[in-house]
């Protein structure tokens, strides 16, 4: 085995992508985006599918900001916060990985 | 979509009630189907269509032991085809790593294995069947090597809750990424072996106190979820998330139920997938209707401010308890039976663990002569 594993703390630098057999993906029969998981359904809120469509692997935490930021015109200090508290919740539930 | 009524999220799939191990507190129903009155595989893969057109997204492949099926592969191959997310849950006893090879090629995304104990002696007594623990923990080290995500289903009860703090560590040892404590619930096989499983308060609560301390402990390495036994418990769970609000059950014989103990209740026609489309049973069926939403509801439910949380509770629970399957829920705190309940529960926890009632084909136990709680008038 690999050692203990570690919870995934998300910061600014933090270059997330969905898990393994993670599904992020559009439901034409409900109309809006899902997360499917590991005995896990989730239905992310319009402000959620904006974030997670920007989940690549490749983004740092940081960039997804400022994107944010310039597309919604939104303060960027005013987002940061619940940008990072949104990805570590969907860490810690599994979804994302580093 | 028909009306307020949303589509179904999820479909369990039992696929056959067949199975290596005897578990006294399966969740199938008493009367188990035998093997010649299983859908073939031409009808699951129809089904599988129907629900996937009908708008669910993820199908747990169950049964009894969903690997007894020759065809589980070619299943998980068409649910894929048709954009479901597959679920396999299982004792893991028939996996090897070929098999395990030709689930993850059809594009199987998770497994749930169920654990009976931490120490092989007490989970081999449980599960009826010599080397069977030894076997998952093998199995579990297979899924993890294979890429899957593992989820570990430690069921629990009276003679095994002392070696929760076991149990977490197994789980984390074997890589699991999530931890169903699943306290047993009693309704079927469970309610006739009560008295050998139902925990005393003193060991469930310590239990609640082990899960809340690995839960901060572990967070963000091994998601717990965790649930109290509603002999225990204030409200009434949100039994399938709500009568046909999010569930489908297909029975291995193709009988559509909300639930998978719906067959437990009386004056009902569950309808078959060998006759009726998915989209009918689900927007138009009496058996998907009659308990779906709030207006079914007695007093003290139908006003209760709750009641969009936990949707009137277990109608099986109901039913066997009380002989009513249109009555209160049992489970709540608010109901007119809870204190029979409290009663009945006192009395299990303190009466002899006794031996168990195991689960077998052709070996349901003698049906009760009548509910087990005198409903007060």
């Amino acid at each position: 085995m690999n050692g203990a594993p570690q919870r995934l703390l998300v910061t600014g630098s933090s270059r997330l992508r969905f898990a393994p057999h993670v599904k992020f993906r559009h439901d034409e029969t409900r109309g809006r985006w899902v997360v499917l998981a590991p005995e896990r359904l989730l239905l992310p809120d319009d402000q959620a599918v904006e974030i997670l469509k920007l989940v690549d692997g490749a983004l740092s935490v940081d960039a997804v900001i400022d994107d944010l930021a310039r597309r919604f015109e939104a303060p960027r200090e005013l987002i940061a916060g619940d940008v990072v508290a949104m990805l570590q919740d969907l860490a810690d539930k599994g979804v994302l990985a580093p | 979509m028909s009306g307020d009524i949303s589509p179904p999220l999820a479909l369990l799939a039992e696929l056959t009630h067949r199975c290596p191990l005897r578990c006294p507190y399966c969740s199938n129903p008493l009367e188990l189907e035998r093997a010649g009155a299983e859908l073939d595989q031409a009808s699951w893969q129809r089904v599988l269509s129907e629900a996937a057109a009908l708008g669910v997204l993820q199908v747990h492949f169950s049964g009894g032991e969903p690997l007894v099926r020759r065809d589980l592969a070619s299943l998980v191959r068409h649910a894929g085809s048709v954009g479901l997310y597959s679920n396999l849950i299982t004792s893991g006893v028939l996996l090897d790593r070929a098999r395990l090879a030709e689930l993850v090629e059809a594009g199987l995304e998770h497994v749930q294995l169920s654990f009976q104990d931490a120490e092989s002696a007490g989970a081999d007594r449980v599960a009826g069947l010599a080397g069977a623990h030894d076997k998952k923990l093998s199995v579990a080290a297979l899924v993890r090597e294979a890429g899957l995500p593992l989820t570990v289903n430690a069921v629990m009860h009276r003679q095994n809750l002392e070696r929760l703090p076991e149990m977490i560590d197994l789980a984390l040892r074997l890589g699991a990424g999530r931890l169903e404590v699943a306290h047993v619930q009693y309704y079927g096989w469970a309610l006739a072996n009560r008295r050998a499983l139902l925990p005393t308060e003193a060991q469930l609560e310590r239990a609640t106190a082990i899960v809340a301390e690995a839960r901060l402990r572990l967070k963000g390495v091994l998601t717990i979820d965790y649930v109290v036994p509603d002999y225990y418990a204030r409200r009434p769970k949100a039994c399938m998330g709500g009568w046909g609000r999010q569930f489908l059950n297909i029975s291995p014989a193709g009988k559509v139920l909300p639930c998978h103990a719906a067959e437990s209740l009386p004056g009902f026609e569950f309808p078959s997938v060998r006759s009726t489309s998915l989209a009918e049973i689900w927007y138009r069926s009496d058996a998907f209707s009659r308990f779906r939403g709030t207006d079914w509801m007695p007093e003290p439910c139908h006003s209760c401010d709750k009641r969009e949380i936990d949707w009137g509770g277990c109608r099986c629970q109901a039913f066997a308890l009380t002989g009513d399957a249109a009555r209160t829920d049992p489970a709540c705190a608010l109901a007119p039976d809870r204190a029979l309940l409290d009663r009945l529960r006192e009395a299990d926890a303190a009466a002899p663990a006794g031996d168990f009632v195991y689960r077998q084909i052709g070996g349901a136990p003698a049906a009760a002569s009548g509910p087990i709680l005198a409903p007060s008038p």
